[in-house]
């Protein structure tokens, strides 16, 4: 067992930390320090343009998308180097939020599936952030049971036409492009009868609308289609095969939102070293300790079992579904922490306005944020299902629409 | 970065549990449940020929010197299989006693035996029934004798060697040596939650003892001590937690109701999962741990009050949660699964109990002054 990085991770290190010292947008610096849980702050600047502007500063010096082939914009780095970036790029890497979509689930399932036109083509704006893509998955009858998406592609000619209605598209409102996925054949069973595309967000018939959240904010949107029409050459694998094209984006969504996920433990610990409370301040009071010593253990636990998966990177091993428990652990994790943080202060932990609340209102904004972080991406109970059946071999959930044509199978009243 | 047990390591590690798997099987472990053996003799003295017991015993001191790491992985598989040996005792608070604070005559006299498989040893400190603190400690040397009495030692009554938490005529605490070879006390064997653990009273009257190495400050010793055998002990701990784990899926696999095995109802299946990602970061947290032990990193409080918690957890979690999917077959003597509950619960207590251990990881953690590097 060894920490330290190896002669040749170290000699890259040096190399990225010079980079990122001579290139970097400085101005932002202290804002981006600055950003409350789940916002970028980038002071007077235009985020968006911000994000942009350095993304393709990345690109054009060979550092972005680093693990990717070079011919799609990459630099053909290993999985280890990646991470190395990663941490060297430190705050600046809260610029890449608008990218991580199209960069972490569009441009892999465009690499497993598209042309070889088509992905000379759009793959290295993907890199350079010049195009933002999005992913057009979720709709509101089907969600953890995506395989009942009701979004419709009818050919006609050489076209499709897309009737229907997806939700919880991030990003929506700034995307140049899109991957879908449709029904194309309601009379076969739910997996069989879809299939994948791609297509402008900017086609006719293409209505997005931002959704406003439970806590008030519109990271999400919905897409209307009505009546959009796709060529046939922006259908991404066969007819039908859309099911088995889209695992590989939510496999590479696992691996783009499994990581690193937020627990809150870091401001809860500072919070808790000065709050008062009794005669003396929170960490030294038994019970705020032992909730302490609990949630420490899984943070701890998360960071050693990413270490432990980067090994297995460095080893040319794949990391399998056993990365579902970091958003498990970590989304719950926050909603307690969040709800601990807020009681310890009192009525003035109902506060939200950041000016008066504690640290900018962090631990009111996870509080209202949280319910999310335990949804989107695989519920917890769909987590869960994946471990007991991927990890533990354990049988199948019994389904009453197994074998099943679509359109025969019972929906209840939202039809 | 290299996280993970080298290969020799895992070789060590699946000899070990193919030994135990052979020699070590439920029947050794029911042996002595029911009181038909005191430990289980045979598995004691072919860890000893397999130089387990010397593992991180220095070569010249008899031992392999293989190390720690290798070290921990014989730790898991041990509990893995509810090994009802005092292995615990003797390599991980009596031998590491010795190499830590023994003089080098101790040293030289007592390793070669202990790594032999001669010498089973017993770590004196408990007298009463609180959670343990320096004043609880009544026990008194003088004169180069002890008297006192030590309510609870795990495998006291089959040692040969004792290491026990004693006062000076200073009132100072310091640690003292009992050789049951030579020296007489007056043991009782006694009934605890884990039957397959021999437990002993012992009661010191004039009793020959000399003091451990310079006999430095003992509670101070005490805990140093802990922090080390806390991170062998929390390996048991997952390894039981993991065959818990294990015991739970296969029945989960096999047992049917309702039509359809219980494996496949999702209120079986999230329990499992729960489990298994309790156990998981214990594993994590167990490595990083195994780690601080083997290069004596300073972080080594902090990682070992994080083992030792979260391994506590997963153990009692899965051992608990296992007898709740075998259903009433899990209430009855003659499955296993109580026997993991058990061990469970005693490995809970034995370097003092889950509040202790969260409070030791919150001074721990405060020490380092780097909470983020945990997010």
């Amino acid at each position: 067992m060894d920490f330290s990085d190896t002669r040749e991770e170290a000699a890259f290190r040096t190399e990225v930390r010079a980079w990122i010292d001579a290139n970097a947008p400085k101005h932002l610096k202290p804002y981006l320090e600055a950003s409350g849980f789940g916002t970028t702050n980038t002071g007077g600047y235009d985020t968006f343009a911000e994000a942009k502007a350095w993304q393709r500063r990345k690109a054009e010096a060979g550092w972005a998308c680093l693990v990717w082939p070079k011919e799609y914009g990459g630099r053909g780095a290993t999985p280890i180097q990646n991470v190395i970036w990663g941490q060297e790029e430190g705050v600046y890497g809260k610029l890449s939020g608008a990218f991580i979509i199209g960069q972490g689930m569009c441009a892999p399932t465009l690499m497993s599936a598209a042309s070889e036109t088509h992905k000379a083509r759009y793959i290295p704006k993907i890199a350079s952030g010049e195009e933002v893509w999005c992913q057009l998955f979720s709709e509101p009858a089907s969600g953890s049971d995506l395989a009942g998406l009701r979004t419709r592609a009818e050919k006609d000619g050489d076209d499709w036409v897309i009737n229907g209605q997806k939700i919880w598209t991030s990003g929506a409102q700034h995307s140049d492009y899109g991957i879908l996925i449709t029904r194309t054949d309601p009379t076969v069973a739910k997996h069989k009868g879809l299939t994948m595309f791609f297509l402008s967000m900017k086609s006719p018939g293409v209505d997005i609308r931002p959704i406003k959240q439970a806590n008030g904010q519109s990271e999400f949107n919905e897409v209307y289609f009505e009546n959009v029409r796709i060529p046939d050459s922006q259908r991404l694998g066969a007819v039908g095969d859309g099911w088995r094209v889209s695992l590989t984006t939510l496999m590479n969504e696992r691996m783009a939102i499994g990581g690193g996920i937020a627990t809150g433990f870091p401001d809860l610990m500072e919070l808790v070293e000065d709050l008062p409370l009794g005669d003396g301040t929170a960490v030294e009071n038994p019970v705020v300790r032992a909730r302490l010593a609990d949630w420490y253990v899984k943070a701890a636990g998360l960071k050693n079992t990413s270490a432990r998966l980067l090994t297995a990177l460095s080893k040319g091993q794949t990391p399998g579904p056993e990365a579902s428990i970091g958003k498990l652990v970590a989304g719950n994790m926050m909603q307690d922490i969040a709800k601990f943080a807020i009681d310890l202060q009192g009525l003035g932990g109902a506060l939200t306005d950041p000016t008066i609340a504690e640290g900018a209102a962090r631990f009111q904004a996870m509080l209202l944020r949280s319910p999310a972080v335990r949804i989107e991406g695989g519920t917890d109970q769909i987590l869960r299902n994946i471990i007991a059946e991927r990890v533990l071999g354990l049988p199948e959930d019994m389904r009453a629409d197994k074998g099943i044509p679509f359109n025969e199978i019972p929906s209840g009243a939202s039809r | 970065m290299n996280f993970d047990f080298s290969d020799d390591q895992k070789l060590l590690r699946d000899q070990t549990a193919r030994f135990l798997s052979e020699r070590c099987g439920m029947d050794q472990v029911r042996a002595v449940l029911e009181g038909r053996a005191p430990y289980a003799e045979g598995v004691w003295t072919g860890l000893a020929d397999m130089g387990l017991i010397g593992t991180a015993i220095p070569e010249q001191y008899g031992g392999t010197g293989a190390g720690y790491l290798e070290l921990c992985l014989v730790a898991q598989e041990l509990g893995a299989a509810l090994a009802p040996t005092p292995f615990g005792s003797t390599v991980y608070l009596v031998t590491e006693a010795l190499l830590r604070a023994g003089s080098e005559a101790q040293r030289a006299a007592l390793l070669p035996a202990i790594a032999a498989g001669q010498l089973k040893g017993a770590f004196a400190v408990v007298e009463q029934r609180t959670a343990l603190t320096p004043k609880s400690i009544e026990t008194t040397f003088a004169n180069g004798v002890l008297n006192g009495r030590k309510l609870v030692v795990p495998d006291g009554g089959i040692a040969d060697l004792l290491v026990v938490l004693a006062r000076n005529a200073a009132g100072h605490l310091g640690f003292y040596l009992v050789d049951l070879r030579s020296a007489t006390v007056e043991r009782e064997n006694v009934k605890s939650i884990d039957p397959t653990r021999n437990t002993a009273t012992i009661t010191f009257r004039n009793t020959a003892a000399e003091p451990l190495g310079a006999g430095a400050d003992g509670w101070a010793q005490l805990l140093a001590l802990q922090d080390r055998a806390a991170v062998l002990y929390a390996f048991e701990q997952l390894g039981g937690a993991l065959r818990a784990l294990d015991m739970a899926v296969g029945y989960a696999k096999q047992r049917f109701a309702f039509g359809r095995a219980i494996g496949s109802f999702q209120a079986i299946k999230h329990m499992l999962a729960d489990m298994y990602v309790t156990a998981k970061l214990a594993e994590s947290n167990c490595y990083s741990a195994a780690w601080a032990l083997s290069t004596d990193a300073a972080e080594l409080p902090l990682a070992a009050a994080t083992a030792r918690v979260s391994a506590t957890q997963a153990f009692q979690q899965c051992s608990k949660d296992n007898i709740q999917v075998h259903g009433g077959m899990g209430f009855t003597w003659e499955f296993d699964c109580h026997l993991y509950y058990r061990r469970s619960n005693f490995l809970a207590l034995e370097l003092g109990g889950l509040s202790v251990w969260e409070d030791r990881l919150v001074n721990g953690l405060r020490a380092t002054q780097k909470p983020s590097a945990a997010a």
